[in-house]
């Protein structure tokens, strides 16, 4: 049960970190309709982040069984501190300019597409669920997110030079996407969780094709970065927590 | 007071008629194919709804309405229960649905199997203007005012539009 807990709570940060960061654009998008397009996928992943975090509330509160205080979603989100969240490297790093922003997008929401599309086989009905909702959504994130590396690495000169920052800030942690934490490899033995090892070549194809498209190079061999899925983060994961978690920081049980 | 035996799954759907979708006011929520089940029992009634998108904050809304309308209907005691599965799809809206979408100036979604499954880049659906039927328009962007829809302008009455996207 706990290893399920703790892969449901991965999944949900996961999603959760992504989407306020994407969130930071809301009203400083380039153009209105990015600035929409951003925001709305933002509010996808945050919808994801619920769902996920409503099942995980669920099975921690049949493991306690304490009515009085029960945990729920909003507990999980605005209650945990930075060495619980359990999302990847790659989600929590800064938005840095447009191309770094859709870079992340990019590398993640192929990501994502490929892991969902084996979830939504899961033996865990309401896992599988979730991943089968969450994919319809992620193959527009996946589409959008192409077509702008494409646009961007093959537009201008000074276009294409922000790319290659953004593939140099970005490109050592996308490993970690693909090392396995110690719940993924238990779920995953279980028919639950899916064995993100397995995901690699098919997520290293496409970052070919549409590199290739866009005129960018893949990076050789780079030191990959990891530690996020088990709690070891980057600086920046406390100043994301710090602005998400303000409110019920400082006015505990606030309700809109 | 209104006992059990008076309750009819008939009765609750055509209260339920009067649950609009707050972000587009003319869809009931039987017009936008969410709801799954009514379940009665001795003294509770529960009704089972799906979201349209996992982060649509329209859905918390929709479900206070929900219990809010049944209950000046004198149903006090009403569950909303969200099931995930199988995922809400475009085709699940009723075409009366479509038909109020396209009066209220929205166009409706296309059938999925025209669409859905896009190359990139490729040029966007064909989309008839709500406003003078024509298919002369073109998508400014994939994103719109909510997640469920894309902004489209008109090529010949030249007027912007919100398209309600097949998904």
């Amino acid at each position: 049960m706990s290893t399920l807990i703790d892969y449901t709570l991965h999944l949900a940060d996961n999603s959760l970190i992504l989407g306020q960061r994407n969130s930071e654009w809301c009203g400083h998008g380039p153009v209105l309709e990015q600035d929409i397009a951003i925001t709305n996928i933002s509010l996808d992943l945050i919808g994801q982040a619920r769902n996920f975090y409503q099942y995980a509330a669920s099975l921690i509160n049949q493991t306690i069984k304490q009515s009085n205080n029960p945990v729920t979603e909003d507990s999980l989100a605005y209650l945990r501190t930075e060495r619980e969240f359990k999302n990847c490297l790659l989600v929590e790093q800064p938005n840095g300019d447009w191309g770094q922003t859709i870079l992340r997008q990019f590398f993640f929401s192929q990501y994502q597409y490929l892991l969902f599309q084996q979830l939504q086989h899961s033996k865990d009905e309401q896992l599988a669920a979730i991943a089968a909702k969450s994919l319809k959504e992620v193959s527009y994130h996946l589409r959008w997110s192409s077509e702008w590396v494409i646009r961007l690495g093959d537009g201008t000169e000074e276009s294409h030079s922000r790319m290659l920052k953004a593939i140099d800030e970005l490109w050592m942690y996308t490993g970690e996407l693909f090392q396995a934490a110690g719940y993924e490899l238990q779920t995953a033995k279980e028919g639950i969780g899916v064995d993100v090892s397995l995901l690699k070549p098919k997520w290293e194809e496409k970052i070919k094709e549409i590199f290739s498209e866009a005129t960018l190079p893949v990076p050789e061999k780079v030191f990959m970065q990891s530690g996020g899925k088990d709690g070891k983060h980057t600086e920046h994961l406390g100043y994301i927590l710090t602005e998400l978690q303000y409110m019920q920081r400082a006015y505990p049980g606030n309700e809109w | 007071m209104i006992t059990s035996t008076e309750i009819s799954e008939k009765k609750i759907r055509s209260i339920l008629e009067e649950v609009k979708d707050p972000e587009v006011p003319v869809l009931s929520v039987l017009d936008l194919g969410i709801l799954r089940e009514i379940k009665i029992s001795e003294n509770e009634v529960e009704i089972f709804i799906t979201p349209t998108y996992s982060g649509c904050p329209a859905m918390d809304v929709i479900r206070m309405n929900i219990q809010m309308t049944l209950l000046s209907h004198g149903f006090k005691n009403v569950k909303v229960t969200q099931v995930l599965s199988p995922a809400w799809t475009t085709e699940w809206m009723s075409e009366e649905g479509k038909r109020k979408l396209k009066e209220y100036g929205i166009a409706p979604p296309n059938p999925k199997q025209q669409v859905c499954d896009q190359k990139l880049f490729a040029s966007a659906e064909a989309v008839q203007c709500p406003h003078c039927n024509s298919y002369h328009t073109h998508r400014v962007s994939e994103f719109g005012s909510t997640a469920c829809k894309a902004l489209y302008v008109c090529d010949d009455c030249k007027e912007p539009f919100d398209y309600f996207k097949c998904h």
